[in-house]
């Protein structure tokens, strides 16, 4: 046998596996499902539903005694659209409807507001928030002195004085700049959805290969084990590159993400991320052989870690040494730092190359890995 | 009937904790998990990398920006001596925020013009951006109160006086630990019952049962059993770790916090039962359990608000059992609340858990294939 | 070009005429199941020869197809040496796997694509030069007889078909050895006479070698050579006939006037030399230990009006005398069921329908899987129901049980309708599943202790102490004590069913339903699990059984054969002979019954 005709017979071999799994993948609607429709689903759902923009946060406003000071300053709160503020007649009142979770946060306008407003060192606003959400209560905290300054300095103003505030601080954000967490919570999604289906379509499907004994007949054939392992992973691939320009088109153009990078380094390394995914998937599938442990695993180890390990949401850069080593073993955490970038930033070698790198190692552990497990031999 | 029902809860737990790797399974990955997410998950910044741009020469910088770095948030990592230095910086993810301060600096704040400070962040990530730039202002104001303090100027002398209630720190850990609690519960009743009754269905040992004189009520409690007790021995044990462990303060009565973890537990067992009943495959039930698991999670407010969520939205996270079981929990750890303030919680999870219950009962006389 | 030369290196003209098929040389596999290790094969060595069809032939675990696996290259041998055509099976897997046809027990099929699509698969994956498929394809289809199916999902074939299908499969690249691992399983008579025409007419033209295992016996018969595996080692090597002269005059049939089949035979397997002895139809077949006459007063002491006659011995009779004088006798030949707590429910209210059946339908979309059935069972009758896969005995077993709603028609078991009967009517059932349903990660004695448990409550009233001895009852009985402790999964299939009827007997039930309780397992594991059903019926407890192998129909005392969701008919064993009785066909056996029948239905549904 001449490594001529080898090579021709593995080209006609993998041709056949590959048709193969496409006819099953069209006969067994589920697969397409998890492709197209999960995205679909999973991205309009959280798309809409995700937001760390803190909008009408529900407020009370007790004010002790009204005078025209208190309501120039209450109407700023009125027309401002973070806040739903709601009157209260007095403190003990509002901070029922604060342990009863019905409002956010209590602004307090003193009885002696006006006096104390003038009174060096004079509080003549109080501000309670509930702490419980420290993230909310840091936003409505910074709100409410912006707000209380603004307010000030327009007063001054009208009183023809000028109020100087030795430093101001001018803040640029950069990429993204009013700061709209969609922007980077839709790609941390793409990437979250992609571990998923990654990890769904091929967790069982070599383990079922062997279940209903079908393994057992691909093995008495001349096939060699990496092409049992390509005619595998070539068809789900096809299939997640689909459902991935469904969640990039979707990210684009219904969440309006401004995509500043190219789209062939978009898709280039969205490709590599989804090899690793699938090369997990097949890894877990090969290991655990019966469908049960298997589906277990899949369950554990794919989206919670992707989801809080990822820098999805929370900044690897803020967890301590130890999590941030193990944030290294999750495939997700590298695509979504690139994808982080490719939308907002542009074609930033310098963060896409690291990454990709990470990528790579980890998409040949995993199939190394099920490469090695996955040896011709039944034992 | 109890010895019926005794003989298959005996059943379902040597099945499940016989086998030494599905032992490991239930037990090992939620109590790692819990460590790992425990410190992951927070919004507090922690040595923040960021880089100065100083074209100041004056001692009033140099104040301002011992300020930075006395600041727990962040850590100086460069210094920039020009402006063409701070775009590969940032985009190179090397810095999250560069500080820029201009020539004049010194000279302007001494002579009361006003002066600017200019800080650049990185946006890509929004809510870390919004949390350093926060952290800076907070530095700032308090830069400028103390140099209106020893230098007669001009400043509003009022100021608001802030108090957080339940967090005086506003730890965000404190946040987020309970809703790890929720969501590993939630991680191994599912483990337990997504593919248990799938599982069953296709080894036949499902027909065995349903021709025993065993009732469906029977079957029912004799496969809710295990994942609730499964689901409350673990439940405790990361209580346990997120009081001792974390030192997360535990306000409330532990009464209100069990009533509030059974209550999920049931909801937690049913829906997870409902889908494998309803699954004839494995991988059906596996489907079933990602397509529930997944939104509850993201769509419980564990991570982002549910108020920021558009009003359709809203009124889906209303079926989500999670939902009401993150407000129990930290109502109970963080604010202490009393039974009857969470009652309004309470019965969304036992209706939730009473229907699906009902349903998975159901389903399995009527579940034929 | 080179793809040609690849083919004719392997095809069956370059075999040079000395060269054995197989060489199977001092092999030994040892696999660790759970804590155990299991010896799979110990020191086995054979011949398998060019141009015949081989058996291998052995009970359950015998190592049979271990054996399969190793020639195929799946498995490596722990020790020992084995040639394929030629090349070692473990260094060079690969050249063997291109050089060789395998059909694994399951078929290896792929139920969600087309014949043809699984044809084009196969065909890829040996190698086949696309110009040669055309003329290939027609070939394989037109021998498996599946032309006008090319375009149907395999999934939705007949077991028959199926076993075509992955007969053809494997056969794509016409190999020169042919390996098959218990073609005919679960596959109805005539499809299992249809292929072995397949296989011999391969042998005859292409000179292809087969090497096949079976559990059945009669098709051990019908090889070349047989080669006979028990407990892993080789217990003999030899033609089918050399095997079966060796029980000459050691055969008999006897049939008594005045004493029931079942007692009749019960008291024949106790008496001395008597080697075996089989129910069929009116009479008891005999097997003795040697061939010195049987004397009539010795076996049947006190027993008037008996015929006995000497019969042709046959294959099953030599395996069984083997595997007897290997195992020691005593094991089989002990009293049956020795139950003292069993509930004598001995003619009471005998023959009385227990189990009715009227019209009953049961439909899958637009499919039919049970028309039109009716049926009575009569107390502590033995009705068996015989009809290959997918002819809806399975689907009839459920609904009875009250595991399906019927879409239609009547049914009444002990009385009432168990799908809506109240919980404690099911305690006078025990039902056996065909996969032997039981919880695979609990040990033996946890299985049977959570049965007992379930019909703890029952109107038997089966708690604490009776429950205990229950269990230890089933223990002694089944032979189950030394593996108490085994974890179930790791048993082998014969143990395994042994297990699974303990479970059903906990609560001792008045009706049992199996479903097909002895497929896949050996002779002698049927012989012992039919000494229990005939003392079970002997008590009163009526037997309902599903089967597809011919033999057991004669252990029924009425049987129904069903086919595409019907009845053909329905009678005693011997009744249903006669009916196929003709001039050329004297003495036909229940597999020619069920044959004719098969083939009338089919002509009568061409015609219609």
């Amino acid at each position: 046998m001449s490594a001529d005709t080898r090579r021709g017979g593995s080209r006609m071999r993998l041709r056949g596996l590959v048709r193969k799994e496409f006819l099953q993948i069209v006969r067994d609607p589920s697969s397409i499902a998890i492709a197209f429709l999960m995205p679909i689903f999973l991205l309009l759902l959280f798309g809409y539903g995700v937001s760390l923009d803190s909008e009408h946060i529900p407020l009370a406003l007790v004010v002790e005694q009204p005078n025209a000071d208190t309501a120039s300053f209450t109407a700023a709160f009125k027309q401002s659209r973070y806040f739903n503020p709601v009157a209260y007649a007095d403190t003990r009142e509002a901070e029922q409807a604060l342990m009863a979770g019905r409002v956010n946060a209590i602004v307090v306008l003193r009885q002696d507001f006006s006096r104390q407003l003038r009174q060096a060192d004079g509080a003549p606003i109080q501000l309670i928030v509930n702490g419980v959400d420290a993230n909310t209560a840091r936003i409505i905290s910074g709100y409410v002195e912006g707000a209380w300054e603004k307010w000030l300095e327009h007063a001054a103003l009208q009183r023809g004085q000028k109020l100087d505030v030795p430093v101001q601080m001018e803040q640029r954000e950069w990429f993204n700049s009013e700061l709209r967490s969609r922007n980077f919570l839709v790609p941390g999604l793409v990437a979250i959805i992609m571990t998923l289906i990654g990890a769904l379509l091929t967790a069982m499907v070599m383990s079922r290969e062997w279940e209903r004994g079908t393994m057992e007949a691909l093995l008495v054939t001349p096939l060699s084990m990496s092409e049992v392992i390509l005619g595998k992973l070539i068809p789900y691939f096809i299939l997640g590159m689909g459902g991935l320009v469904l969640a990039v088109s979707m990210a684009l153009f219904l969440f309006e993400v401004p995509l500043r990078g190219s789209l062939w380094v978009l898709f280039a390394t969205s490709a590599l991320f989804l090899v690793t995914a699938l090369g997990m998937g097949l890894l877990i599938s090969t290991v655990a052989r019966s469908q049960f442990v298997a589906g277990l695993v899949a369950l554990i180890a794919t989206f919670l870690p992707a989801f809080l390990l990822s820098g999805f949401i929370f900044d690897i850069g803020s967890m301590p040494g130890v999590v941030q080593a193990i944030t290294h073993l999750i495939a997700a955490r590298y695509y979504v730092a690139i994808l982080q970038t490719v939308f907002l930033a542009g074609n930033v070698w310098s963060v896409i190359l690291p990454n990709v790198l990470g990528l790579a190692v980890l998409a040949s552990v995993f199939l190394g890995l099920t490469w090695r497990n996955a040896r011709k031999r039944l034992e | 009937m109890l010895g019926r029902i005794f003989a298959l809860v005996v059943k379902e737990f040597l099945t499940l904790l016989k086998d030494k790797r599905s032992r490991l399974v239930l037990i090992v990955p939620p109590l790692i998990q819990l460590m790992v997410f425990g410190y992951a998950a927070t919004f507090d910044l922690k040595n923040v990398p960021f880089a100065v741009y100083n074209e100041d020469r004056g001692f009033a910088s140099r104040e301002l920006l011992a300020a930075f770095d006395g600041s727990p948030s962040f850590t100086r990592v460069a210094q920039v001596t020009h402006e063409s230095e701070i775009a590969p910086l940032i985009d190179a993810k090397q810095v999250l925020m560069v500080v820029h301060v201009g020539p004049n600096f010194s000279a302007d704040l001494l002579s009361g013009r006003p002066v600017a400070l200019q800080v650049i962040v990185d946006g890509r990530n929004s809510n870390t951006a919004m949390l350093a730039i926060n952290d800076v202002s907070v530095m700032v104001d308090r830069f400028n109160r103390e140099w209106a303090a020893s230098h007669d100027g001009n400043l509003p002398p009022s100021h608001v006086e802030t108090r957080a209630w339940f967090n005086p720190n506003l730890e965000s850990r404190w946040f987020f630990l309970p809703g790890i609690v929720g969501i590993l519960t939630l991680l191994v009743t599912m483990l337990v019952t997504a593919l248990s009754v799938a599982r069953e269905r296709e080894q036949g040992t499902f027909d065995q049962l349903l021709v025993t004189p065993l009732r469906p009520v029977e079957i029912l409690i004799g496969k809710t059993l295990p994942g609730f007790l499964i689901g409350l021995a673990e439940a405790s044990v990361i209580t346990l770790a997120a009081v001792f462990w974390f030192k997360v303060p535990l306000l409330g009565s532990l009464l209100t916090l069990y009533t509030g973890i059974v209550l999920f537990l049931l909801s937690g067992v049913g829906v997870g039962l409902m889908i494998s009943s309803f699954a004839v495959t494995q991988q059906q039930g596996l489907l079933g359990a990602f397509i529930f698991m997944v939104p509850s999670i993201i769509l419980s407010g564990f991570a982002t608000p549910i108020r920021n969520m558009p009003v359709l939205v809203q009124d889906i996270t209303l079926l989500n059992p999670m939902r009401y079981f993150l407000l129990v929990l930290r109502g109970v750890f963080l604010e202490g609340l009393p039974f009857h303030l969470l009652i309004q919680h309470f019965w969304p999870m036992a209706l939730i858990g009473a229907v699906a219950l009902s349903v998975a009962g159901w389903l399995f006389r009527h579940r034929m294939y | 070009m080179p793809a040609a030369d690849h083919m004719t290196a392997a095809s069956p003209a370059a075999n040079p005429p000395d060269q054995n098929a197989l060489e199977v040389g001092g092999v030994s596999k040892t696999f660790h199941v759970g804590a155990r290790q299991v010896q799979a094969l110990q020191q086995v060595s054979f011949r398998v020869r060019h141009g015949v069809v081989t058996g291998l032939v052995g009970p359950d675990a015998a190592g049979k197809t271990t054996l399969l696996r190793l020639a195929a290259g799946l498995l490596v041998p722990d020790a020992g040496t084995i040639t394929v055509l030629g090349m070692d099976a473990t260094t060079q897997s690969l050249a063997v796997q291109g050089a060789i046809g395998y059909m694994p027990q399951r078929f290896g099929l792929y139920e969600d694509l087309t014949v043809q699509e699984n044809l084009d698969l196969y065909a890829d994956l040996q190698g086949v030069p696309e110009l040669a498929r055309g003329e290939r394809y027609r070939e394989l289809m037109h021998m498996a007889g599946l032309e006008p199916f090319t375009k149907r999902l395999a999934g939705q074939l007949s077991g028959g078909m199926k076993q075509k299908l992955g007969l053809a499969c494997a056969l794509v690249r016409q190999p020169s050895l042919l390996l098959l691992d218990e073609p005919t399983v679960g596959v109805d008579p005539l499809s299992r006479r249809e292929l072995w025409e397949i296989v011999y007419r391969l042998v005859r033209e292409q000179g292809t070698s087969v090497l096949l295992s079976t559990a059945y016996l009669d098709e051990a018969e019908r090889c070349d050579e047989v080669v006979l595996l028990h407990e892993g080692r080789l217990l003999a090597q030899g033609t089918p006939a050399a095997l079966r002269d060796t029980m000459r005059g050691r055969t008999y049939e006897i049939a008594a006037t005045n004493i029931e089949k079942r007692a009749l035979q019960y008291r024949i397997a106790q008496a001395p030399g008597v080697l075996d002895s089989l129910i069929q139809g009116d009479h008891i077949r005999v097997v003795m230990v040697d061939n010195s006459p049987p004397n009539l007063g010795i076996l049947l002491p006190g027993v008037s009006g008996i015929e006995m006659a000497p019969v042709p011995p046959r294959f099953e009779d030599s395996f069984v005398a083997l595997l007897k004088e290997k195992s020691g006798n005593e094991e089989i030949s002990r009293a049956p069921l020795a139950d003292k707590t069993l509930t004598d429910l001995t003619h009471a209210d005998a023959g009385k329908p227990i189990i009715e059946v009227h019209n009953l339908q049961r439909r899958f979309g637009n499919f039919y899987a049970v028309k039109n059935v009716t049926f009575s069972v009569g107390k502590g009758e033995v009705f068996g129901l015989l009809g290959a896969n997918g002819a809806g005995k399975s689907t009839t077993f459920r609904v009875l049980c009250g595991l399906l709603p019927p879409s239609g028609g009547t049914l009444r078991v002990a009385g009432a309708d168990l799908r809506l009967a109240a919980a404690a009517a099911r305690a006078r059932i025990g039902y056996m599943s065909q996969k032997f349903s039981l919880y695979g990660n609990l040990s033996v004695v946890e299985n049977l202790r959570f049965f007992a448990n379930v019909y703890g409550a029952s109107v038997y009233g089966l708690s604490g102490k009776q429950g205990t001895s229950r269990i230890n009852w089933a223990l002694e009985e089944f032979d189950l004590a030394p593996m108490a402790e085994y974890t179930s999964g790791d048993l082998s299939l014969g143990y395994k069913q042994r297990l699974a009827l303990a479970c059903a007997l906990m609560h001792e039930p008045e009706i049992l339903f199996l479903d097909e309780p002895t497929s896949g397992v050996d002779p002698l594991a049927r012989r012992e699990f039919w000494s229990r059903i005939n003392a079970l019926a002997e008590r009163g407890v009526t037997v309902m059984v599903t089967t597809h192998f011919m033999e057991e129909a004669e252990y029924c005392d009425r049987l129904a054969i069903m086919a595409a969701g019907e009845i053909l008919t329905m009678g005693t064993p011997a009744s249903i002979k006669a009916q196929a009785r003709s001039e050329e066909l004297r003495e036909p056996t229940m597999e020619d019954a069920f044959v004719g029948l098969i083939k009338a239905h089919e002509q009568q549904e061409a015609a219609a």
